[in-house]
């Protein structure tokens, strides 16, 4: 399995084979608060990079979840759409949204690693 | 003059630095900044207050006073629609300040006190009403306390933790206040607020308000609560929220507030915008506030309600209810829809989801001890 990778509009990428994991960052999670509601795509859409991916909405409100690599969903978190506040708990693990086979797999190099998410993060932006 | 260099700075209540060394996350909100939430988060503030007793800083409301006797302020009468002469002392009511379309210009608690009549105004209008006040009340005879802090206390548990620093509280009728004392300190304390609890809403001089509040949460089973889950808290209880579900436009009746104009003013009119009032108790609205649960989704403000794919109206506050866990909202629909049980679609991210109209409040206290 490959490093974590993260976009600047705060989901993470974790990368198997050529099956990409995404979620969204716990620092995400922070910044929403309760989590109450999350959907997720179908298995078989299809998604650019950056394409609306999913949806997550916390009590204040609703926010998108875009796909940071392109490709196909091949699996999709139903535990999170019955019990959204795992995005909360495990917002990097068990809080994920769907897996997608990407077309690309050079496309996850145009991410952040750790390092570079958290510094983007500290400057606020 | 240059307004591109002037610099936009909220308000502050006295609370402020009390907020932010308790984890409260400031946000602008009607020209203040106020606290959101604290660190527990929206849903167990929520659940906190449904369950023991939170705090809210509501300081930013506008604390008014009409000093003197009926002569003075009886006019009012003109653009509040109540009957001021049979309100007793320290009887508060709920009602609406009308303007001359028959919309509402805001929401409004008005008390009867010792010396003339108290109201508590929101935060978002009290300077335009303040301004609309004194086209009736000679202005010389009234004050908008900027001395004064206002400290709700919401929650079960409200009354025996109130009881325990301000002594006679417990003794208070829902909807009527007295002063009392806090320490050596007058206070006047009203039982009421806007969550769907039983509770208090404490009005302080500033110098007095910060102590208050540290005594008060000396006590484990209080919290400080923020604005979020006070949203969630009156859109569950079925209250309005001036600025979205009601205002200038939308009159009294379609809003399904008949209620807070007194009997004798919807039959004798004689107020600002009572034309319209009357004519719409005696022929009808043509839309008309309720509540609506969705199944699923939730849908917030401007969601629009469709039903057999016509547009029927439009959904002005919407959420999750952490009482109800699950979706709730209100809105205005058209009046041969506005009945319970009625089922609707409510267009979210340009899909229709079901819903349908559900007779408020959302949540009710079981009493159940």
């Amino acid at each position: 399995m490959s490093e974590k990778k993260y976009s600047e509009k705060h989901e993470w990428v974790e990368l198997n084979g050529d099956v990409a994991t995404v979620g969204i960052t716990k620092h995400a999670t922070e910044q929403l608060g309760d989590i109450v509601f999350a959907e997720v795509p179908e298995k078989g859409k299809s998604f650019e990079a950056g394409g609306e991916a999913a949806v997550v909405e916390s009590v204040k409100a609703a926010s998108d979840v875009y796909s940071p690599v392109a490709g196909e969903v091949t699996e999709s978190n139903d535990a999170i759409v019955g019990d959204p506040s795992l995005v909360n708990q495990d917002p990097e693990g068990n809080g994920w949204f769907f897996k997608i086979k990407v077309s690309d797999v050079n496309q996850i190099n145009n991410l952040m690693n750790k390092t570079d998410y958290d510094k983007f993060v500290m400057e606020g932006a | 003059m240059n307004h591109s260099t002037e610099k936009i700075t909220n308000l502050k209540t006295e609370l402020y630095s009390f907020h932010t060394s308790n984890g409260g996350k400031m946000v602008p909100f009607a020209g203040y900044d106020m606290p959101v939430q604290y660190s527990e988060g929206i849903i167990k503030e929520h659940q906190h207050v449904r369950s023991a007793a939170g705090i809210f800083d509501v300081s930013h409301m506008g604390q008014f006073s009409i000093y003197g006797n009926e002569k003075d302020y009886l006019a009012l009468e003109q653009i509040v629609p109540i009957d001021l002469k049979s309100l007793k002392v320290n009887q508060s009511k709920y009602s609406v300040l009308m303007n001359d379309k028959g919309g509402i210009d805001d929401d409004l608690i008005i008390t009867k006190s010792e010396e003339g009549i108290n109201i508590v105004l929101n935060a978002a209008c009290k300077h335009r009403d303040v301004t609309r006040i004194h086209e009736v009340i000679n202005p010389s005879k009234t004050k908008l306390h900027d001395n004064l802090s206002l400290i709700a206390i919401q929650g079960p548990k409200a009354v025996n933790i109130l009881e325990v620093l301000v002594k006679g509280v417990r003794d208070l009728k829902f909807m009527t206040g007295g002063k009392f004392k806090y320490k050596d300190n007058d206070v006047y304390v009203n039982r009421s607020g806007y969550t769907g609890e039983d509770g208090f809403e404490v009005s302080l001089e500033n110098s007095v308000v910060k102590d208050f509040c540290k005594t008060l949460l000396e006590n484990k089973e209080v919290k400080l609560i923020g604005l979020g889950a006070r949203d969630s808290l009156r859109l569950e209880a079925g209250l309005c929220l001036y600025g979205h579900d009601l205002n200038s436009d939308i009159s009294p009746i379609e809003a399904s507030l008949s209620w807070a104009l007194s009997k004798i003013k919807k039959e004798e009119g004689n107020f600002l915008g009572s034309k319209v009032v009357k004519d719409q108790i005696a022929n009808g609205v043509k839309k008309k506030r309720v509540g609506i649960k969705p199944d699923r989704i939730i849908a917030r403000e401007g969601s629009k309600i469709f039903k057999n794919d016509k547009e029927i109206g439009v959904i002005t506050s919407g959420g999750f209810g952490p009482s109800i866990n699950g979706p709730v909202a209100m809105g205005y629909v058209l009046k041969e829809f506005a009945n319970e049980g009625e089922t609707l679609d409510l267009e979210v991210r340009g899909k229709k989801h079901q819903g349908k109209i559900f007779k408020m409040p959302f949540y009710k206290k079981s009493y159940v001890k």
